[in-house]
């Protein structure tokens, strides 16, 4: 039987040849940052239309806005970018904004005052998802002509009403804000799209990076503008690539492939720390996690049923076991670190008591339906709450599906119970106030189904005045203390439990620095970081 | 064609146009099956409860930018309507755009498409230079301990939960013995490095010459490829093994045996030699089923391929990209299949 | 077989009664070659420990109350991720601190469930349709043979999770979808066995009596289809739980806190890297019940088809 073992030595030389070239443990080049980021949600890189955690952290990079947050000083609030100053009318309600002289797009043409008005034009008439955060102020496909004017070097918009001044610049801080370059933008338009489906996939930027490409669900790769106003960035190339499982993450920050690793989960980042060469970054977000209960469902809708069940989540048990280190407890809707926010944490795990609050209400056991995106901790936090509720009678079932299957059914209100995440949209209180606090109209005609409330079917009475009087109210410190007030009412009264807010770890290469994922008011910035 | 040339033919068929009318039905069966296939996709899709407009605008869309994304998706035309609509644009070679990333569906496929054939044909590969030998070896030996050996390794194969096969391969030789390259097709650092020719990372770095990129791709690739490579062995090998056994049994084996002839010879030159076509057609089938069946190879080990994307476009209500996928690779197994079966009938006398 | 054997005495001649060249009757013939059948694959050892895997499968999932030692889905957050062999957690417990060789356990029920139902319902859909088609011929059969080859033509793992997402994700769900993508290569076998019998003199006889179409289908055809289908069947249950493991895997199969294998693997490999034993142990129950079928499945095909068998 020779012929076999020379078969078996063959195959079996054939195998080691093909499995010998190991790989040599390398790092990055030291011009170059390589990230590990879940980028899935990216649907389009427009400014007027891109509203994802991963689209903002490209535009952020590639987009210069009007005013803008400086990455290594969050906390001073928004700054000048593209304007260089800005004026308010007697009345309030018109901003002009003097651009800053000298600074050009990626494509060589100067950042006027007339891109920043078609900028600002082009999003409210393209009227995409994120529009409202502008509509929100008056401005409409109509009245643009006269509301948003570019006058010489000076930009004014004109609001509805009088607005805190804080709350329009905040807002022009978001996404919606990037100022695009027209010439180019408009030299790519199709069918009078205004250049969407070209921005979709190209940029079009001033800011401290161009797309080179944007592979979707696989890579994004920027390359540096060397002739960015605050002076050209360190890193001259940013390969930003999916990756989806937190363990891949771990294992390529590990080996050197990859210098950041931003979706590691508690396990992996215990498994890091301590490491040669290796650094983990906690920073505090704006994301809260919450469950929200639908006003549709008999038991849920009595004020003290949803009240008991907030008594139910095992709020320190989870923080400090799955969630160790990427959640801490809070219970209100505003995140900490913004205007009003509050510490308040009236609930803790209490049986007894929510036990005692079903049995005023009358009620004694039921069963109800969690809608819960397919997210490891969401999962857990939901198989934790089953545990819970189990024990005053009420049985969660838990159905798992992808984001936009159970969005589909929360924004038609068809879910007894949701459990997700909530992320501000704009670095203002009104951002989840007008969304957790707020619906008009609460019929099913209305389809308000952006608001929160709505999709529980909620209707904050009282607090809808509220909400409209805080917007508009010009004294910071009388503007704190209303949603402070409202907070305080909403975690009593509301169908909504906030449970925790999210803290980003990111292991890094220690030999990173000045990365800074923009806290819980911005995105990442690519442009201080240094190795 | 003219009436009387016509009713000539059918009088005496010409052999020609006997292989046309064959190949007319052959064809025939293609659409119909894919018509099929894309209906049933199709449907599907429409009774996703899945919001495709929440899909596109995202959550926060407000009810003004809704309602004018269901007219331009032409939601509201009837399903039969946008079903002619679709199959319109498809026979014209627009799959239509993704809904998620607004790129042409076509341009994806390209993408997508190279990366599973990759992994397909190097599994193939892997599959056939080990597994034809091991049946061989199998049915020279038959019932000795080589075949019970060679047996527990095809049936281990069939028994493995390939994702989970996938993980503890992933940890144990990129994570603990860091002998082979990560997830993905390549390293972060070669990526955009080789020029798209083929598509193929394996064969763009040779033409261009980057041996690095070569090694690099061929480290990611080789795992992978092994797994799929070990599941498609374990197939073949039972196959030659059982092709074997019938060859081995015939007469003109024995009378080979009596000639005196060496048994290498007669087992590779006779009894191998006639198992070739059958073999082929068993290979065929192998590769058309890796070729679909890699789903869940390519999402442990994030190989942006063909199946994840159908996949991830499933998930999301993508229903263009769904569809375009599934008729890709639809289309690949229908001419794989009829590929083998006219080869059977073509090299095979007993067929004919 | 009136009279269960009760000694050795006995057994010794059921056993000769069973082994007789000259049968008395057809039903005597059937048990003896089945008798045969028996002896041969139980001299096949690999087919024994197939056998032997399956029913300590049953066993567990029968006894499952019993013999686990903790309520499979009790959490304890203050004593999650054990490592195996901790006290009282014999294989560690999970991330919600539930023990796992409890969840193992109880997770073999949901394996035979499904594994049953799939069994049951994709044979007698493609026995239908086959038969259908193979005996109706004309349209019918091209009508019914183009959706088998259509079904055929689709991705398998694809269509499965289409219709899962479709459906919504569970156990009953993934059911349906597996059967739905198991279906065709029983039409196929159905239909042609039903075409050698369609014209055989023992089918025309019972034409010749004035039977309806239907009454021969599921009264003589479906019959006669039946053993070629059943080692089909088991053949494909190691497919059908590696499938019904993978939907699991994929979040579409059972939902939490459902200790189904496939998710099990699948909550696990968020810890592979420190906790590995989370994803590993649940994969090789998945390995180990999916290897029975196999090993029980192909000693069956050797009793039962000689060209492919092993050992003579």
């Amino acid at each position: 039987m020779t012929y076999v073992s020379k078969i078996l030595t063959s195959t079996a030389l054939g195998l080691t040849l093909a499995m010998s070239p190991v790989l040599a443990i390398a790092e990055t080049p030291d011009n170059m940052l390589v990230i590990a980021n879940r980028i899935d949600d990216i649907t389009t890189l427009d400014p007027a239309e891109s509203f994802e955690f991963a689209g903002s952290d490209v535009s952020r990079n590639v987009y210069g806005r009007l005013v803008n947050f400086d990455p290594l000083n969050l906390d001073a609030g928004y700054k000048p970018d593209l304007a260089a100053s800005w004026t308010v009318s007697d009345d309030g309600k018109t901003i002009t904004f003097t651009m800053r002289d000298g600074v050009k797009f990626h494509s060589g043409n100067p950042v006027s005052a007339e891109d920043a008005e078609f900028s600002l034009r082009r999003a409210v008439i393209l009227n995409k998802t994120p529009s409202f955060i502008l509509t929100q102020f008056g401005f409409t496909a109509d009245n643009v002509a006269t509301t948003i004017v570019a006058n010489g070097n000076t930009l004014s918009i004109t609001t509805d009403k009088r607005y805190a001044t804080s709350f329009v610049l905040n807002c022009l801080t978001a996404v919606i804000g990037g100022i695009v370059d027209k010439k180019t933008v408009m030299a790519n338009e199709v069918d009078g799209d205004m250049g969407n489906s070209w921005l979709k996939t190209n940029s079009a930027g001033s800011g401290a990076y161009k797309v080179v490409s944007w592979k979707p669900n696989d890579s994004v790769t920027l390359q540096s503008n060397p002739d960015f106003y605050q002076g050209a960035p360190a890193m001259k190339r940013v390969i930003v690539r999916h990756v989806q499982e937190s363990a891949t993450q771990r294992l390529l920050l590990e080996k050197g492939d990859i210098d950041v690793a931003r979706n590691l989960n508690p396990e992996d980042v215990a498994g890091i720390s301590g490491k040669d060469g290796i650094a983990v970054d906690s920073e505090l977000r704006g994301r809260l996690m919450y469950m929200a209960f639908n006003q549709k469902h008999p038991e849920l809708s009595k004020p003290k049923v949803r009240l008991a069940l907030k008594y139910l989540p095992d709020y320190k048990g989870m923080q400090d076991s799955f969630l160790k280190g990427q959640y801490t407890i809070h219970q209100a809707f505003l995140p900490r670190t913004y205007l009003g926010a509050i510490d308040d944490k009236p609930f803790s795990l209490d049986v007894a008591k929510a036990k005692a609050l079903m049995a005023e209400a009358g009620v004694s056991g039921f069963e109800i339906e969690v809608g819960v995106r397919e997210a490891q901790e969401r999962i857990e936090i939901a198989q934790s709450l089953q545990n819970s509720f189990a024990q005053v009678g009420v049985k969660l079932n838990i159905t798992v599906g992808t984001a936009k299957q159970i969005l589909t059914r929360y924004r038609a209100r068809e879910l007894d119970m949701y459990l997700g995440a909530w992320g501000p949209d704009y670095p203002d209180p009104q951002t989840n106030a007008g969304t957790f606090a707020f619906n008009p109209d609460n019929s099913d005609e209305k389809k308000a189904t952006g608001l929160l409330a709505y999709r529980n079917a909620w209707d904050p009475g009282a607090m809808n005045q509220a909400v409209e009087a805080a917007v508009i109210e010009g004294d910071r410190d009388k503007r704190a203390k209303m949603y402070q007030d409202m907070q305080r009412q909403h975690q009593m009264e509301s169908p909504f439990g906030v449970m925790f807010q999210k803290i980003e770890q990111t292991g890094r290469r220690a030999n990173v620095k000045n990365l800074n994922l923009g806290g819980a008011i911005t995105s990442v910035s690519y442009w201080p970081v240094t190795k | 064609m003219t009436d009387s040339t016509n009713k000539e033919i059918g009088r005496q068929p010409s052999p020609y146009f006997g292989y046309l009318t064959k190949a007319l039905g052959t064809l025939g069966s293609i659409a119909t099956t894919m018509l099929g296939l894309l209906f049933i996709t199709f449907v599907i899709g429409r009774v996703m409860p899945i919001d495709p407009i929440i899909a596109v605008l995202g959550e926060r869309a407000s009810k003004e930018a809704y309602d004018a994304m269901y007219i331009e998706m032409g939601l509201d035309k009837p399903v039969i309507i946008q079903f002619l609509n679709y199959i319109w644009d498809v026979v014209r070679g627009d799959f239509g755009m993704s809904l998620l990333n607004a790129r042409p569906v076509v341009d994806d496929i390209i993408r997508v498409f190279p990366a599973t054939l990759e992994l397909a044909t190097i599994g193939t590969m892997i599959g056939v230079v080990l597994g034809v030998p091991l049946g061989v070896v199998a049915a020279v030996n038959r019932g000795t301990w080589i075949d019970q050996i060679a047996r527990v390794i095809a049936l281990v194969g069939y028994s493995m939960p390939i994702f989970w096969l996938g993980l503890v391969g992933l940890l144990v030789f990129y994570g603990i013995l860091g002998w082979v390259g990560g997830p993905g097709r390549i390293g972060i650092f070669y990526v955009d490095l080789v020029p798209t020719v083929t598509g193929l990372i394996l064969v763009d770095s040779i033409i261009d010459g980057q041996w690095d990129v070569f090694w690099d791709a061929v480290s990611h690739i080789i795992l992978p490829a092994s797994l799929l490579g070990y599941y498609s062995l374990a197939y073949i090998s039972r196959m030659t093994r059982s092709f074997m056994l019938e060859q081995m049994g015939a007469e003109y084996i024995i009378t080979a045996r009596v000639k005196g002839m060496s048994e290498w010879a007669v087992i590779w030159r006779h009894a191998f030699a006639n198992i070739k076509v059958p073999l082929i057609t068993v290979i065929a089938l192998s590769y058309a089923n890796l070729l679909e069946g890699s789903v869940l190879t390519e999402i442990i080990f994030a190989w942006p391929g063909i199946g994840s994307y159908i996949t991830t476009a499933l998930l999301s209500a993508d229903m263009n990209a769904v569809l375009g996928g599934t008729v890709v690779v639809g289309l690949l197994f229908v001419c794989l299949n009829i590929f083998s079966d006219l080869l059977y009938k073509f090299f095979d006398p007993r067929a004919k | 077989m009136n009279s269960a054997p009760e000694t050795k005495g006995s057994a010794r001649q059921l056993e000769a009664w069973l082994l007789s060249n000259t049968p008395t009757s057809r039903r005597h013939a059937r048990l003896g070659s089945l008798y045969k059948g028996w002896l041969k694959l139980k001299s096949n050892k690999l087919a024994m420990l197939g056998l032997f895997i399956l029913i300590a499968l049953v066993v567990i999932a029968i006894l499952a109350p019993i013999i686990s030692p903790a309520d499979p889905f009790e959490q304890n957050l203050g004593n999650r991720l054990k490592p195996l062999g901790t006290e009282g957690h014999f294989l560690g417990t999970d991330s919600l601190g539930r023990d796992l060789l409890s969840r193992l356990i109880y997770g073999s029920q949901i394996t035979l469930y499904i594994v049953a139902l799939v069994a049951l319902i994709a044979p007698v859909a493609g026995l239908f349709v086959g038969t259908m088609a193979g005996y109706l011929g004309g349209w019918a059969d091209v009508v019914l043979m183009r959706v088998t080859d259509i079904f055929l033509a689709f991705p398998r793992l694809v269509l499965a999770l289409a219709f899962v997402a479709a459906l919504g994700a569970g156990i009953e769900n993934a059911v349906i979808a597996i059967s739905l993508t198991a279906w065709p290569p029983y039409a196929r076998i159905a239909r042609a066995e039903t075409l050698t019998i369609r014209n055989s003199d023992y089918i025309s006889a019972v034409k010749l009596q004035g039977a309806g179409g239907l009454r021969i289908i599921v009264k003589h055809i479906w019959p006669l289809c039946i053993s070629s289908l059943i080692v089909r069947v088991t053949l494909d249950m190691a497919g059908i739980i590696l499938a019904a493991a993978g939907l699991g895997f994929l979040g579409l199969g059972a939902q939490p806190p459902s200790p189904e294998w496939g998710a099990m693997v699948s909550e696990g490999r968020k810890f592979i890297l420190d906790h590995w034993w989370v994803a590993t142990v649940p994969g090789l129950a998945i390995f180990t019940v999916s290897l029975g079928f196999n090993l029980l499945g192909d000693g069956l095909r050797d009793v039962l088809d000689p060209k492919d068998s092993g050992d003579e």
